[in-house]
């Protein structure tokens, strides 16, 4: 009984960090944008969605096969983010943070509209490309997709790491960052390397939208749920930590999870499905009270 | 002497404020140039004007070729500025500020620029893992001079390197911008607030006062001049 239960619970831990690794992808994008441009931007989520249609049409209406597809859409995502912000973002960069939130939550509206309109609200069947089976290890059951969707969240998060820990390129986007006036005194084209950001984003968003699409259906609405949890991730982790944006997109999956998983005891027989949104919202809530800055954010200093 | 930089009738403005309405000046190729005066005399702003930071108007050639474009531009033209207040980036490490300052430089010269530097400070090989913000003021005002050397600048724009930092941190900053002067003819245009030093360390200085030259001269001529000195360096 011991030895069963423990498995469940580890199963449970496990589904919780799957999910928990598509949180994180797209609270390192938010992070990545509000770190260079400052502003969280609203429309990361339907980004993601409409990303997630462009693979669906090409496997689905033009029968690519479903890698090729992956890396198409990836790719068309990256250019995508950079054209926004070149096209729409940089105009009004210049002025108060507030345009630019106005701007994202145009592009929000904008996009959801475009998808409902070229696609339709009908969810769509985007199946995993790691199967449909199952994974078993010493009796912890696991879907083949939530262990290609941790795989994946792993692998993304290293190439981001080593993307910025050892290139010259992540070095200029870090330091752009951190100090665009500066960056530009070293020769570093700042315009471009915000640009870069949100092409990053995109992509990154891109890969959460997949993982989603293929966890759940495709649905013009998909993103929706997951970018609250998304924004909860990155204000648990700090919400200019890469780091902090990644263990707490886990934290977060875990956390919701362990909710599920102690719903089965009657002390926590309330809890289901309906509340983990609210619970997300509560944590968002709880880290602003206590530790504004996050678990790996430094605290805002203002000059004046 | 070859002329390498040069300023005629500059003027430069912040939105609708004008800071300079006429600024000419020249550095010639390996010298060492002050600009002095007065607090809103606008010796930051001849430095924001070399390097594209300000909206500027009039003729600055490097080099007889012209400077256009912004700050990355004048990067790559061979300009590295260290702007007032340390110019780090406080959050990076010692190593990354380094890698920073060669960004202008194609890949594989990185690594021997740094040896280069860390030849001049040694401390900043033993201690390039340690975030720039952790390092005390006199350290990262030299931190910033070492970037600034990374990339080989064919002209150093310093801009008033003494601020805040204690006396004897700042003679041994100029000390440090003189050797290289004499070890590797670089060149310097030193905007500075605290006269004495800056005179001691130049051959040439411009005396500002509200947007234009004021005076120039060799800076013996300025140092022994004792009523330039009162009116116009404050000593």
């Amino acid at each position: 009984m011991v030895a069963a239960s423990f498995a469940e619970f580890a199963q449970q831990v496990l589904s919780g960090l799957a999910s928990g690794g598509i949180y994180a992808s797209l609270a390192l994008a938010l992070v990545i944008i509000h770190r260079s441009t400052g502003v969280i931007n609203f429309a990361q989520g339907e980004m993601a969605t409409l990303s997630a249609y462009i693979a669906w049409t090409l496997t689905f209406n033009h029968g690519w096969s479903y890698w090729p597809a992956v890396a198409l859409t990836l790719v068309i995502s990256f250019g995508g983010g950079v054209a926004i912000h070149r096209v729409i973002i940089r105009p009004v960069e210049r002025g108060s943070v507030l345009r630019v939130v106005v701007v994202t939550i145009g592009l929000l509206v904008a996009i959801n509209g475009f998808v409902l309109w070229r696609w339709g609200g009908e969810p769509q069947l985007l199946e995993s490309p790691f199967g449909t089976g199952t994974v078993q290890f010493q009796g912890v059951i696991l879907t083949r997709h939530e262990v290609g969707t941790i795989l994946v969240a792993l692998g993304t998060v290293g190439l981001l790491w080593l993307l910025f820990r050892f290139t010259k390129l992540g070095l200029a986007m870090r330091a752009t960052a951190v100090n665009p006036d500066e960056a530009r005194l070293v020769g570093v084209r700042v315009t471009w390397m915000l640009a870069l950001g949100w092409g990053l984003a995109a992509t990154l968003g891109a890969i959460a939208g997949l993982l989603t699409a293929s966890s759940l259906l495709l649905d013009p609405n998909m993103m929706v749920a997951v970018l609250i949890y998304a924004f909860a991730a990155a204000v648990l982790g700090g919400i200019d930590s890469p780091v902090g944006a990644v263990v707490g997109g886990l934290l977060l999956g875990l956390i919701l999870s362990m909710l599920s998983y102690l719903s089965q005891y009657q002390a926590f027989s309330w809890f289901n499905e309906e509340l983990k949104l609210p619970a997300a919202l509560l944590i968002i809530l709880i880290v602003l009270l206590v530790k504004p800055s996050g678990l790996f954010g430094k605290p805002e200093v203002k000059r004046v | 002497m070859k002329t390498l930089l040069e300023l005629d009738a500059v003027q430069a403005r912040y939105g609708p404020v004008q800071a300079l309405y006429d600024v000419s000046l020249t550095v010639g190729e390996g010298e060492v140039v002050s600009v002095l005066g007065a607090n809103g005399a606008g010796k930051t702003t001849t430095l924001r004007a070399i390097s594209g930071m300000v909206s500027r108007s009039g003729a600055i050639e490097l080099d007889g070729k012209p400077l256009r474009g912004g700050p990355e531009a004048a990067a790559r033209a061979g300009i590295a500025h260290v702007p007032e207040g340390r110019g780090t980036f406080v959050e990076l490490t010692v190593t990354e500020n380094l890698r920073l300052g060669a960004y202008t430089l194609k890949g594989r010269k990185v690594k021997g620029e740094i040896d280069r530097v860390t030849a001049f400070f040694p401390w900043m090989a033993e201690r390039g893992n340690q975030r720039a913000g952790t390092l005390s003021g006199g350290e990262q005002q030299m931190l910033a001079l070492g970037r600034a050397l990374m990339s080989r600048p064919r002209l150093l724009l310093l801009d008033e390197p003494s601020l805040g930092l204690a006396p004897m941190i700042v003679r041994d900053f100029f000390a440090t911008v003189r050797r290289l002067n004499e070890e590797e003819g670089l060149t310097v245009l030193v905007v500075e607030q605290d006269a004495r030093i800056a005179l001691a360390s130049s051959v040439r200085a411009y005396v500002l006062e509200v947007g234009r030259v004021a005076l120039t001269g060799t800076s013996a001529e300025l140092q022994g001049d004792e009523s330039v000195r009162r009116s116009y360096l404050g000593y």
